[in-house]
Formats: C-alpha cells, sequence, structure tokens
C-alpha cells in the first residue's frame, strides 16, 4: 500500500494473497470475492512457493488439502509456504484461514486448539448464525459486538476442542472471534472462530466468501461483507 | 542392521469424546445382546517399516518422528509404539 501526492491511497498496490495447496478449493471463490467483489489486488501463491515480505494480507482458503489425509489441514501445515506465513503473521499482517485454512492455521501452531471430527461424525453444509465476541480484529472490526451474522458452514472436522488450560488463555486474551448461535457440532463453547493472541491471526470455519454477496446469500450477506470490510479498513484502502 | 515394523496406534485421550466408539458400541456391539462390553476407543494405526541397528532405535525413530511432524496431536492424543520383527 502506498500513499499518493494529495494522501490518497492507492488501492492497487496492496496485495492480497491467496495460497492455493493442492486440494484447495475454496480458492477461486476467495479470490473472486476479494478482487471482483471488494476490489482488492489478490494474487494466487502457490504452497511451494514463498510469499513476498511487501504482501498486506494472507488468506489461507477451504478446501481438502492433501485429501484431509492423517487429519485435516496436518499435511499442509508442514508446505515451505507455512514458514513465509509463520514470518508474516509475526509481523502483525493480517492472516485469515477459512475452513481447511483454519485447520491449517491450528496444525501450524499459529492458532492454538484442535479440529476434531464434527459430533455427527458427518460432513456438515448448513447455513448457521455467527455471534461477533471479538470486533477488534482486522477481520472484524466493522462488525458490531454480539453481531449476528448468517453464514453456511461446510466441513466434516469442524469441532474445535481446547482443554480447559487453554480455553482459560483464549477467554483471557479475549480469543474467541465467532461463536455458533445454537448447538451445531459439538464445539466447545460452541466456538466457531478464534485469533491468535495479538489478533492478526484469525481462523474460521464457515465461509465468509459463500456470504458476502446478495446474489448468492437468501438471508442477510451485509455482515459477511464486513469481514471484508474490516480488512479494507485495517489496510487503510479507499475503495 | 535389521528391518522392524513399528506399529503407532494413535488414540484420543480419555476425556475426548469419541462419537464413532460409541455408535459402534451402542448401535452394534449392545444391540447384538453383547454386554459384557462396557467401552469401545476407535483409533488409527500407522505402520512404519524401517531399517535400524535395533528394536530400540527403531522406536525411537519413530517415535521422533510422530512427534516433530504431528503425525498424532498431542492435545488430544496418545500414541502407543509396538514393534515386530519383519
Amino acid at each position: 500500500m502506498c500513499i499518493n501526492f494529495i494522501g490518497e491511497i492507492i488501492n492497487i498496490i496492496v496485495k492480497v494473497g491467496v495460497i492455493v495447496f493442492p486440494g484447495s478449493n475454496c480458492d477461486r471463490d476467495m479470490f473472486h470475492v476479494l478482487s471482483d467483489v471488494f476490489d482488492l489486488n489478490t494474487q494466487y501463491y502457490w504452497h511451494e512457493k514463498g510469499l513476498p515480505n511487501n504482501i498486506d494480507a494472507v488468506v489461507l482458503p477451504g478446501g481438502f488439502s492433501y485429501g484431509d489425509r492423517l487429519r485435516a489441514g496436518v499435511i499442509a501445515a508442514h508446505s515451505p509456504v507455512i514458514n513465509d506465513v509463520k514470518k508474516l503473521a509475526n509481523k502483525g499482517i493480517p492472516i485469515l484461514g477459512v475452513c481447511n485454512g483454519f485447520q491449517i492455521l491450528v496444525e501450524s501452531n499459529l492458532l492454538p486448539g484442535v479440529l476434531l471430527k464434527n459430533e455427527s461424525l458427518n460432513f456438515m453444509c448448513q447455513w448457521t448464525n455467527l455471534i461477533v465476541k471479538n470486533n477488534k480484529t482486522p477481520f472484524t472490526n466493522k462488525l458490531q459486538l454480539n453481531q449476528k451474522i448468517p453464514i453456511p458452514i461446510a466441513n466434516g472436522e469442524g469441532r474445535y476442542y481446547v482443554d480447559s488450560q487453554l480455553m482459560h488463555d483464549l477467554k483471557k486474551h479475549n480469543q474467541i472471534v465467532f461463536a455458533y448461535e445454537d448447538y451445531v457440532n459439538g464445539s466447545v463453547e460452541q466456538i466457531a472462530g478464534i485469533c491468535n493472541e495479538d489478533g492478526n491471526v484469525v481462523g474460521m470455519m464457515p465461509h465468509p466468501e459463500r456470504a458476502a454477496e446478495k446474489l448468492i446469500n437468501p438471508l442477510d450477506n451485509k455482515p459477511s461483507s464486513l469481514i471484508f470490510e474490516s480488512l479494507i479498513h485495517t489496510l487503510g484502502v479507499k475503495n | 542392521m535389521s528391518t522392524y515394523v513399528v506399529h503407532v496406534i494413535i488414540e484420543n485421550k480419555p476425556n475426548i469424546s469419541d462419537p464413532e466408539g460409541d455408535t459402534i458400541l451402542n448401535d452394534l456391539v449392545l444391540k447384538s445382546k453383547n454386554y459384557s462390553i462396557k467401552k469401545i476407543r476407535v483409533g488409527k494405526i500407522l505402520k512404519f517399516t524401517i531399517e535400524a541397528t535395533d528394536k530400540k532405535k527403531a522406536e525411537k525413530t519413530v517415535e521422533n518422528i510422530c512427534q516433530e511432524l504431528r503425525i498424532f496431536n498431542p492435545l488430544v492424543s496418545n500414541i502407543v509404539i509396538e514393534t515386530k520383527t519383519n
């Protein structure tokens, strides 16, 4: 990102990276929403390649990296690109992991906890309501606390779990970002999304990229749009 | 050097619910009137075929691999290592 001589921020220079792993299948949806709907300069990055130092935000999209073999996200967590994601995370760059991206962030130790098989053992594909629990992150700062977000989930391993000690830490550092309004899959305290201690790394199981456009959201696309508008606000881009 | 087959059994810790084990117990085993069965836990087994100078080294190597590469998630799972000489 840079500012021109009259003080306008030039958004074309802002760079958002969407990482593609073998088995990612929401990368194009995410790319479309970031670039076509929210006008962000977005690029794909293959998981074997490095990320540029001047990248402004990174998204790990949903899908089934490595076919969920061994455990969802664990093999992708050893991809070369993850070292760069860790460096960027330490620099405070906003990082968002959605669904499988969340699982990869957890398995990379960028976020605490684990995502177990849903209590029903079924792949769950349905609309849910999220409640915003932390609106201080780069992806939630345009949302209101306790705001409701109608949004779809689509996962088999989305049951978030932490032990009581980690739960204590999560609460202490305000790391619970989203909770399901209703009992969905057995997640501890109905957690649907969390962040790291610094708040710049956020993981969520539901899919904001499938809910941010009116055309594909029969309920209300505005709250999911605010997740992306929060990022735009964080990056200081004028749309 | 000998060849060993090191079995790694990954099982969720006792406090982690196991809906698959519960379903097998309640809807298959107990419905078949096998009332002596009190609990079933589902796990995963990985068999590593490894060349090593002795069994202890074979097991240690496999255990290190499991920990370094997060073959199991230590937050929720334990591993049991058993070895068979090939």
